[in-house]
C-alpha cells in the first residue's frame, strides 16, 4: 500500500516565507494539486520537489506565473525529447554494431 | 588557484550599482539556473560561477574587501584579522534574493577571500530541500537481465538498491531522499541513478528483444539437423530445415529480454543464420564440389 505524505500548505508557506496565495495561483494554472482535507489544504510530498523549483524561479529568477507555466511546458517536451533521443540512441547503436 | 573576475562574469562594470549588479545576475541566472537545465553540467558550473560572483558583489563589505584585495588575495588574512570584530557586528545573514548557495560550493578563491561557506546557512531561518545527487552505473547486459541488489558508496554513504530485471541504458531511476542533507531541517535531496548498459559480444537489444547471429555450417545449412544455441536463459535446442537460405531469421519467443518491472514477461530472441562457407578445402572436398555443380 502507497503511503501519501502530506505537508500542510500554512506551514510549508510560514517556514517558506511566502504568500499562501502564490500557492493558489500555482493551483489554479494547474502547476501543483492542493489536497484539502477537513478544510486545511496540503501538498503530497512527491510534489515538493516541483513547488520549491516554482519557489525559486518565481523569488529569485523573477519569472511571473505566465513565465513559469511555459518553462514548465517546455521542460516536460525536453524531458520527452530526451527519452526519444535516449531510445533512438539505443536503436542506433543495435544497427552500428551490425556493420 | 587563479584571480576569478566576478565583474568580468556577470558582464557588469566595476562602477556597476546594486540594481544593475541584481539584474545582471537576474539575467545570467535564468540562462544557466540548474532548474532551467536539469542534467545540464556546463550550466550548473555557469550558474555557480555566477552566483558566487553575486554573493561577493551584492554584499557591501564583500564587495569592498574584494576590490581592495582581489588581485592579491593572499594577503586577506590580515585584513580578516582586523576586520574580524566588525564582522561578527555587521553580519546580518543573507536574503532570499541572494540565497541560491545550496546548488553547490564555490571556488577556492572564494574560500580563500572569505573563508568557507560550511555552516553559513545557519544564519537563516529558511528551511531548504537538499541537492539532488546524480551519478552514473555502468552494468552489463548479464546484469541487467536479472533483478538484483548493488550496494553503492555516494558521499561516503552506503545505499543499498534493488536493480530491476529489464532496466535500459540511459534509464534514470530515483532514490528519494538519498540527495544531500537538507538545510535547517528541510527534505533531503534525491538521488538519480542513470544506467549505462555495455555492449555484449553476441547479444544485441533493442528494447525488449534480443538479436543473436548465428554461424551456421554450410552442410546443416544444406541437409538440416539440429543446433544448440545459448540464450541469456541457459541452452536451447533449434531445428534447422534442409536448405536453409543466408540470412534467414527465426523468432524465440519469450527468450529475449525482460519487461521491465513486468515479472514473468519477456521479450523476443531473433536469431540470423550466417551461413559459413568452408575454407581451406582438401583436394577430395574440391572434388565433390565440382561433381556437385557439374549435376
Amino acid at each position: 500500500m502507497k503511503t501519501d505524505y502530506l505537508i500542510g500548505i500554512d506551514e510549508f508557506c510560514a517556514s517558506h516565507n511566502i504568500e499562501i496565495s502564490f500557492i493558489s495561483s500555482l493551483q489554479q494554472s494547474g502547476l501543483i494539486e492542493v489536497t484539502t482535507i477537513k478544510e486545511t489544504n496540503f501538498i503530497e510530498q512527491d510534489q515538493l520537489k516541483q513547488l520549491e523549483k516554482f519557489i525559486r524561479m518565481y523569488y529569485e529568477l523573477d519569472i511571473n506565473l505566465e513565465g513559469i507555466e511555459t518553462i514548465n511546458y517546455l521542460l516536460q517536451r525536453i524531458g520527452f525529447l530526451q527519452d526519444e533521443i535516449r531510445t533512438l540512441r539505443n536503436r542506433l547503436r543495435l544497427y552500428e554494431s551490425f556493420e | 588557484m587563479d584571480f576569478v573576475d566576478y565583474y568580468k562574469l556577470l558582464g557588469i562594470d566595476k562602477k556597476a550599482t546594486p540594481k544593475e549588479i541584481k539584474n545582471a545576475f537576474r539575467r545570467l541566472a535564468r540562462k544557466y539556473h540548474p532548474d532551467l537545465n536539469p542534467n545540464d553540467k556546463d550550466a550548473k558550473r555557469k550558474f555557480q560561477q555566477i552566483n558566487e560572483a553575486n554573493e561577493v558583489l551584492s554584499d557591501p563589505e564583500k564587495r569592498k574587501k574584494y576590490d581592495q584585495y582581489g588581485k592579491d588575495w593572499q594577503h586577506s588574512d590580515q585584513f580578516e584579522k582586523q576586520k574580524q570584530y566588525q564582522w561578527s557586528q555587521s553580519d546580518s545573514g543573507r536574503t532570499r534574493d541572494t540565497d541560491t548557495q545550496s546548488y553547490g560550493d564555490f571556488s577556492d578563491f572564494f574560500e580563500s577571500l572569505f573563508g568557507s561557506t560550511k555552516g553559513a546557512g545557519k544564519r537563516q531561518q529558511v528551511k531548504f530541500r537538499g541537492e539532488d545527487y546524480s551519478t552514473e552505473l555502468q552494468l552489463n547486459l548479464l546484469d541487467a537481465y536479472r533483478t538484483h541488489k548493488q550496494t553503492l558508496n555516494i558521499n561516503g554513504e552506503k545505499i543499498r538498491i534493488t536493480i530491476p530485471a529489464g532496466i535500459e541504458n540511459g534509464q534514470t531511476i530515483k532514490i528519494a531522499g538519498h540527495g544531500g542533507k537538507g538545510i535547517n531541517g528541510g527534505p533531503a535531496g534525491d538521488l538519480y541513478i542513470i544506467f549505462s548498459i555495455t555492449d555484449h559480444p553476441k547479444f544485441k537489444r533493442l528494447g525488449n528483444d534480443l538479436y543473436l547471429t548465428y554461424d551456421l555450417d554450410l552442410y546443416k545449412a544444406v541437409l538440416g539437423g539440429e543446433i544448440t544455441i545459448e540464450t541469456l536463459d541457459g541452452k536451447v535446442k533449434l531445428k534447422i530445415k534442409p536448405e536453409t537460405q543466408n540470412g534467414t531469421k527465426v523468432k524465440l519467443k519469450d527468450k529475449g529480454f525482460p519487461v521491465y518491472k513486468n515479472e514473468g514477461r519477456y521479450g523476443d530472441l531473433y536469431v540470423t543464420y550466417f551461413i559459413k562457407i568452408p575454407t581451406n578445402l582438401s583436394e577430395k572436398e574440391k572434388g565433390l564440389f565440382r561433381q556437385l555443380s557439374e549435376l
